[in-house]
């Protein structure tokens, strides 16, 4: 009884709240709405929509016979592999694109595109697969059946289903057999302020950092300013799903 | 008229209050005998909350902050399964922490006296990790 006296109180405050918000923001005059967005968000508080994290991958710099970037994200989260291409988890991939016509190639880096406008949280029947407010999209395990719909429903074909016991799990990364999972986007080293493993080993690597995270959502950013004055492109841009990872050179 | 065990107790209701008194004792003597589990001690002087308190209500925090980590991206280090781990590890002859697969786990030790199968170690890591040079944990 209490307790639900508690959750209407909750949302008594949170709708009040966010009145208090709009008048607030009604009184300011646009633009003088103050950001500070820091880097380094303190621990006890809650990630919001003022930042939108992606990466803007520059297929260009990516040498063919590299995969540093794949190799940092398995030691990071902690992926063991069973000798089996087929149905072992891969949360980042490297793929090959040929023009059949002039016979060049490129490869690029490819993972969870972060999608504003997700499939695999449309799909999800436990709601499981969902999308945080700053854009990260993610599988609670907690509540994932293991049924598998966001892989059919994800166009880039970014995630792995967990077949077999996971033992030596990472602290900052649970995993475990029957849940579906795809790159967090290092989601445990972007709450800390560090940029994910793959973009970090990539900027070590001699052809350069082909991988460049950041604040899509801050103007200031490098990424963001990259964006402004580069092209780029999304992968599979007709589906209209607004990825955060955008590519360059494809 | 009566059925036999029914018989027996009319005809000796001495004999038979002996026998139930008997039986008593000897349940709570099998009680006694299952040994009441050694609690390793944590690291630092005091836990984040009263024992009292986390013997009863430890899942309850570690739900709530679950929700919190996995969604709002709140990573206090108060209620957080990683700390309780780190804090309360437990380490073999060889000075290596144990995992969950071994009786000696903070957490086993209880659980397995309380005959509770938690699941939380099928995914998160029942160890500190060894951490190496240069590495934030």
């Amino acid at each position: 009884m209490s307790q639900q006296e508690n959750k209407i109180d909750e949302y008594r405050r949170r709708f009040l709240g966010k009145g208090a918000a709009l008048v607030g923001a009604a009184a300011l005059a646009p633009g003088v709405i103050l950001h500070t967005i820091a880097h380094a968000k303190p621990a006890d508080e809650a990630v919001t929509s003022k930042v939108r994290w992606g990466f803007l991958i520059d297929a260009n710099k990516c040498a063919e016979n590299c995969d540093a970037c794949v190799r940092a994200c398995d030691e990071e989260n902690g992926i063991t592999k069973f000798g089996r291409p087929q149905t072992d988890a891969q949360w980042i991939r490297k793929i090959t694109l040929r023009n059949k016509q002039t016979n060049h190639s490129i490869t690029l880096p490819m993972m969870c595109q972060h999608c504003a406008h997700p499939p695999c949280v449309d799909v999800c029947p436990t709601g499981a697969s969902f999308k945080r407010a700053d854009g990260i999209v993610l599988v609670d395990k907690h509540i994932c059946i293991g049924c598998r719909y966001c892989m059919m429903a994800c166009p880039y074909k970014a995630r792995s289903f967990i077949h077999e016991t996971v033992t030596g799990q990472a602290p900052d990364v649970p995993r475990g057999k029957g849940t579906v999972e795809s790159c967090t986007l290092c989601v445990h080293r972007v709450d800390r302020g560090e940029t994910p493993a793959c973009a970090e080993a990539c900027a070590k690597t001699q052809e350069g950092p082909a991988i460049l995270f950041g604040d899509l959502n801050d103007p200031n950013s490098k990424i963001a300013k990259r964006l402004a004055s580069e092209p780029s492109s999304a992968v599979r841009a007709d589906f209209r799903l607004d990825p955060g990872v955008r590519y360059q050179g494809i | 008229m009566f059925s036999k065990p029914i018989q027996f107790i009319a005809q000796r209701p001495t004999l038979f209050a002996v026998m139930i008194i008997a039986a008593c004792v000897v349940s709570v003597s099998a009680l006694a005998a299952v040994p009441k589990p050694e609690i390793p001690k944590g690291k630092g002087d005091r836990c984040v909350e009263d024992t009292g308190f986390m013997r009863k209500n430890h899942m309850e925090l570690l739900l709530h902050q679950r929700d919190e980590t996995v969604h709002r991206g709140i990573r206090t280090k108060k209620h957080s399964l990683k700390e309780c781990i780190d804090c309360h590890a437990v380490n073999d002859n060889q000075g290596q922490p144990v995992s969950h697969e071994d009786s000696k786990h903070f957490c086993v030790v209880c659980h397995e006296y309380a005959s509770v199968k938690i699941d939380c170690f099928e995914c998160h890591a029942s160890k500190p990790r060894v951490k190496k040079a240069g590495q934030r944990l």
